[in-house]
């Protein structure tokens, strides 16, 4: 199935999916669930030891690894909870408000 | 060849499911609608049909396993009555806006309280504005007639909504009547294959079904979902032609009884009907110029068609099998009175409400619903719009 139009608040009530049905897979990939984050975390790569505990915590796999290696924040989906912050045993994570 | 033989109306409906074979059929038991799944289990364990019959432990899961087996991609159903249906709230809402063609056999019986098992409309009323297509029956013929329709309806690629079949509680699910049954092969060939389109488990294409919609798609998936009701009325009329063609009765919106010269008319649901034509026939003979409308789609509404209908009536009293606690009538009064201010109508309207909890309605109360029409034309004047009748007063 094509994708009539892609996510946006454009699409028309004679454009949109039968039933909102949701076509493809990964889609939640396309929604910036980030926009509505009111502080972010910061990533300290210098502190950080690579122990990856902060990585299944975070609820919104906005902590992307590779190669067995943390990356820096997915901003476009991290909607800014702090888990992460308390999980991290060696400060590498900061936040606005978090200790 | 048709057959002829003698079933109540939950027979009937069962029987239609035999012969429609449908797939998946998740029951839980309540009267007056409990027959519908005894009997078809029946069916099952004698291999007469190869529906996964599931047992479940409520309504609302019968009809969220109906709603799940639908979006996989198979044809469902349940049945349910009263407090059952009310149960079904959520899901039916599910099942609409998802947009997942499904039947839905209901048994009209009265929502408690006072806890009653009898019949009256209030249980399908409250769920009017669920986004279901209702079809309505007078006796068991048209409970089986509508059945064999329903999937033709509702699994039309213009519609795909999900469709309730409402006969009345006892009154029609449980008293035998005569009836005319259609041959197996033709109820299959009228029925057809169900081919979805897009399905769960298909696995040439991935999707999901049941999404969040924020308020940035709420509104345009209404919009769109308001359309396929739309669609519904032109599919009603075809697929009842179609109907008419193997069985030689025809089905549209509504009956009219006796309305070419009418200038009084009742309208009215379900099984009553059959008792006011009684009246119609009975004051006919002494030369009133009486008739009934007997709505068989309520929803959708055919607003104008009922209005067109009632063009030349100087007086009609609408009669519901439900309250609504407006305190201005029932269901059906608003809907009509609604359709006649529309359509200009100068017919002056009067809603009753009558038959709750079982309560029977005579070829007397008829016989007086149409002399208080009489008066109402006298007068010129509607009086009170909102009436009840064989109340103890
Ligand atoms: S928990 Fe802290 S140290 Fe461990 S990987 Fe995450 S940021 Fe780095
Ligand atoms: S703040 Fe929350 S959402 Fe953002 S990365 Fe940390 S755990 Fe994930």
């Amino acid at each position: 199935m094509d994708r009539a139009v892609e996510l946006g608040a454009r699409v028309t009530w004679r454009e949109i999916n039968e039933g909102t049905m949701v076509t493809g897979g990964g889609t939640s990939r396309e929604f910036n669930t980030g926009e509505w984050a009111v502080i972010k975390p910061t990533f300290e790569a210098d502190k950080c030891r690579q122990c990856l505990l902060c990585v299944p915590v975070c609820p919104d796999s906005s902590i992307p690894v590779k190669d067995m290696k943390r990356l820096d924040f997915d901003y476009d989906h991290c909607k800014g909870c702090g888990i992460c912050v308390k999980s991290c045993p060696f400060g590498a994570i900061e936040m606005e408000g978090i200790e | 060849m048709a057959t002829k033989d003698r079933l109540s109306g939950n027979e009937a409906v069962a029987f239609a499911l035999k012969q429609i074979n449908p797939d998946v059929f998740p029951a839980f038991p309540i009267t007056p609608s409990t027959e519908i799944p005894q009997n078809f289990a029946t069916y099952v364990s004698n291999g007469e049909v190869d529906t996964e019959f599931i047992t479940v432990e409520s309504e609302h899961s019968s009809m969220s396993a109906a709603i799940a087996a639908s979006a996989a991609g198979a044809r469902a159903l349940t049945a349910t009555s009263s407090c059952g249906l009310a149960y079904m709230f959520e899901p039916l809402y599910i099942a609409s806006s998802d947009r997942l063609p499904l039947l839905l056999a209901v048994v009209n019986r009265a929502l408690t309280g006072p806890i009653n098992i009898n019949c009256d409309h209030s249980d399908s009323m409250g769920v009017r504005e669920s986004g279901w297509i209702q079809l309505y029956a007078e006796n068991n013929q048209e409970a089986y007639d509508n059945l064999v329709q329903a999937y033709r309806i509702s699994e039309n690629p213009a519609v795909r909504l999900p469709i309730m079949v409402c006969q009345d509680g006892f009154i029609t699910s449980h008293a035998v009547q005569n009836i005319e049954l259609l041959e197996d092969e033709a109820v299959k060939n009228f029925v057809g294959e169900y081919e979805p389109e897009h399905y769960l488990l298909n696995r040439d294409e991935v999707m999901a079904i049941g999404s969040y919609g924020v308020s940035d798609y709420y509104m345009e998936a209404k919009r769109a979902q308001a359309e396929a009701m739309l669609n519904v009325p032109s599919v009603v009329l075809e697929v009842g032609k179609d109907f008419e063609a193997i069985s030689g009765r025809s089905y549209g919106f509504f009956e009219e009884y006796k309305m070419e010269d009418a200038d009084r008319a009742v309208v009215v649901i379900g099984s009553a009907a059959g008792t006011g034509k009684d009246a119609v026939d009975m004051l006919r003979e002494s030369g009133e110029k009486v008739g009934l409308i007997k709505v068989r789609m309520y929803r959708p509404f055919p607003a104008e068609a009922l209005a067109g209908a009632l063009k030349g009536v100087k007086a009609v009293a609408v009669l519901d099998r439900a309250e609504s606690y407006t305190n201005c009538g029932g269901p059906l009064g608003a809907d009509v009175m609604a359709a006649l201010f529309r359509a200009r109508s100068q017919a002056l309207a009067v809603n009753y409400i009558y038959g709750l909890g079982g309560r029977d309605i005579t070829v007397k109360d008829f016989a007086k619903v149409y002399e208080d029409l009489a008066e109402v034309v006298r007068n010129d004047s509607a009086g009170d719009t909102y009436r009840y009748l064989g109340v103890r007063e």
